[in-house]
């Protein structure tokens, strides 16, 4: 009698037998990989701000909290301070995700909400995501040579009509924040709706079919139960986009003027700390590149903060309109 | 077409082996040097000719600015250097093996404008140093309409473009500014990054082509560049008077005019017996002299191994002879015969 009628199962089949020297091998140098390789990345960005960390050193020491809230940057002085440059990075980040976080965010909707065709919706994105193709200074020039001569009898009517509002208080000088910002949207908004329409593609065809089922019009259904329910994703892609807009150099180096000032005006130039970086290091004296070191450790706080900042408003979204702990 | 291009990649490798294998058995000398970029392109011709025409000798440059191009030379990283703003006595403190100054070329700075309709933009000595002061903000300013009565200006602000880079081009304007207006002098200051006013209608654009592009690219704009890349995008520029009351425009006779009356100081540079060439041409005297100048630099340190040394003073020479017949046709001013026989001289203790 045979004992065990699964028997013959064990060594004939290889799909269900147990996992034989190789496969725990194969396992275990895997695991091995995935560590080290997760492990690197960490290590990497523990050496890149070790570097900065170290060459800003002297000037952290010398200039203390002085930097942050000082306006001048004159390497023949040696006075430096990034207030106007921290204010400009701030400013023309935040317009760029107001502008790019709301037409990505209508991009998804209009992509992964039925409007258009599934294929035709698969052609849009591809060409949504090639914006994220082109090189920085490709847009830095259509900057120049487009946004800018479209953008001037706009500002100049604005500032004619209306500089009682500080927002339209100078006119525009060529360079300056809004076609900084304008192309920081556009350079911002493939990675929005990208992440975006994941973020709706996510939530099950069940939530949409059941809102329907209570009555709910389109709209509603997008408004009230799409949206919340995505929010999380939406807010990720918030995030990513914002941290991008920090972080462009060459586009911005070209396009905000580079003027160390304080402005709430919209035409106004100002300054980023990627373009300060950018346009200062190749002439910088060794007391300068100190300084500059100073003022990416102050860009990478400032990415940190914004991202940690992030992770927090997601986590609450995810409590409140997700249901999940 | 792929053939034939094929062929060509083919006898260009097979050429560049044989030249490789040439000067191989010759020991070739190899001169590596580094700074200033508005000379680069200057440079990276003379550079290729003088390491085409002679055998065993192979003269490299690479454009990072005055700067970097000082402090590699201090570091022994190069061989050379270029400088538009020469070397400071302490620069010079900090050099082991001394070091020679020779200027080598010179360069104008240009006022280019985008005002349409207006031809020719005549600039007063008292003006443009109060547009770039930020005193003087408006296209129509009775200033500037006395010195031109027959242009239509128009009722427009100014809008200022300068550099948004450290740049030497920036050391020389203000060099020139500064010394011609003491209130410039006073409020901006000569430097090359200073502090320029904090108004709206100042913009910064990185590099001479950063410049120039913003410049035609906003109406009622101004800002300073090269005279060599105004002269190769076809910009329009400002004649500007000088000294003597003329309006002169930027070009190789009246910038030679310039330069026609530097004198160099005379004494030897700072702990050595190299005379000092280091002249700035601030407020050239001449009657049609065009009013911003300036020599830019090579350094050479003084002593280093004789094959080396060997190379440096036969490269000075290519570059007094027929290195300054191209330096026109680029956009740069030749030196004048004076400055040449004093070069030659110095570069001797080049050893």
């Amino acid at each position: 009698m045979a004992l065990n009628p699964f028997e013959h199962a064990g060594a004939a089949s290889t799909i269900s037998g147990p996992p034989s020297e190789g496969d725990y091998l194969g396992d275990r140098l895997f695991r091995a990989v995935a560590r080290a390789c997760a492990g690197l990345i960490i290590a990497l960005l523990l050496f890149i701000l070790w570097e900065i960390g170290g060459l800003a050193l002297p000037a952290m020491a010398q200039h203390g909290l002085g930097f942050v809230s000082g306006s001048t940057w004159n390497p023949g002085t040696q006075e430096f301070g990034v207030l106007p440059e921290i204010w400009g990075t701030l400013y023309s980040s935040l317009l760029a995700l107001l502008l790019g976080g709301v037409f990505g965010v209508t991009i998804a909707i209009f992509l992964s909400q039925d409007f258009i065709e599934a294929r035709l919706a698969v052609v849009f994105r591809t060409i949504v995501e090639l914006l994220a193709a082109i090189p920085s200074v490709v847009y830095g020039l259509w900057g120049i040579f487009v946004v800018i001569p479209l953008l001037r009898p706009v500002a100049g009517w604005l500032h004619a009509q209306l500089s009682f509002i500080p927002l339209f208080a100078t006119d525009l000088s060529g360079p300056g924040m809004a076609p900084a910002a304008l192309v920081l949207a556009i350079m911002i908004l493939p990675t929005v709706a990208a992440i975006t329409v994941d973020a709706f593609r996510r939530i099950p065809y069940k939530v949409k079919e059941a809102a329907y089922g209570m009555g709910t019009t389109r709209w509603e259904a997008i408004l009230k139960v799409m949206l919340p329910t995505a929010s999380s994703g939406i807010l990720a892609a918030l995030v990513l986009g914002f941290g991008r807009a920090l972080g462009e150099t060459m586009a911005l180096a070209m396009l905000i003027g580079n003027s160390n000032q304080i402005n709430l005006s919209l035409f106004a130039p100002a300054n980023t700390l990627a373009s300060l970086l950018a346009s200062s290091f190749p002439e910088a004296g060794q007391i300068e590149v100190q300084a500059l070191m100073y003022a990416a450790v102050v860009l990478l706080l400032i990415t940190l903060l914004v991202n940690i900042a992030g992770l927090g408003i997601q986590q609450y979204t995810v409590r409140k309109f997700e249901g999940k702990v | 077409m792929r053939l034939s291009s094929l062929f060509r990649t083919a006898l260009v490798v097979g050429g560049l082996t044989a030249a490789l294998f040439a000067t191989g058995a010759l020991a070739e000398v190899r001169l590596m040097g580094s700074g200033a970029s508005f000379p680069a392109p200057l440079y990276a011709r003379w550079f290729k000719d003088f390491s085409q025409a002679n055998k065993g000798m192979r003269v490299d440059y690479q454009s990072k600015g005055s700067g970097a191009g000082i402090q590699d030379f201090i570091n022994q990283v190069v061989d050379f250097a270029g400088s538009d703003a020469a070397m400071s006595d302490a620069e010079i403190g900090q050099v082991k093996d001394g070091v020679v100054l020779l200027p080598v070329t010179a360069g104008e700075i240009v006022l280019t404008y985008n005002l349409s309709g207006v031809e020719t933009l005549r600039l007063p000595r008292a003006v443009y140093p109060a547009i770039f002061a930020g005193e003087i903000t408006r296209w129509n300013d009775p200033r500037i309409s006395a010195a031109n009565p027959d242009v239509d200006l128009p009722d427009q602000d100014i809008r200022v473009v300068v550099r948004s880079d450290s740049s030497g081009t920036t050391y020389v304007f203000t060099g020139h500014l500064a010394a011609i207006s003491e209130s410039f002098q006073a409020s901006v200051g000569h430097d090359k990054s200073p502090q320029w006013p904090r108004s709206a209608t100042f913009v910064r654009a990185p590099k001479n082509d950063g410049v120039t592009a913003t410049v035609r690219q906003t109406p009622g704009a101004i800002g300073y560049v090269e005279y060599g890349f105004a002269k190769l995008t076809n910009s329009p520029s400002a004649l500007l008077e000088n000294q003597a009351g003329n309006f002169v425009a930027g070009g190789a006779e009246t910038g030679a005019a310039a330069l026609a009356s530097a004198e160099f100081p005379g004494g030897n540079l700072p702990g050595s017996e190299v005379p000092d060439l280091r002249a700035w041409i601030t407020d050239p005297t001449g009657d049609q002299a065009y009013p911003i100048v300036s020599f830019t630099w090579l350094l050479f340190p003084e002593t280093q191994d004789a094959a080396k040394a060997g190379v440096a003073r036969d490269l000075v020479e290519y570059i007094l002879t027929e290195g300054q017949q191209s330096a026109d046709p680029m956009g740069y001013i030749p030196l004048p015969e004076n400055v040449v026989e004093t070069v030659r001289k110095v570069a001797q203790l080049i050893q």
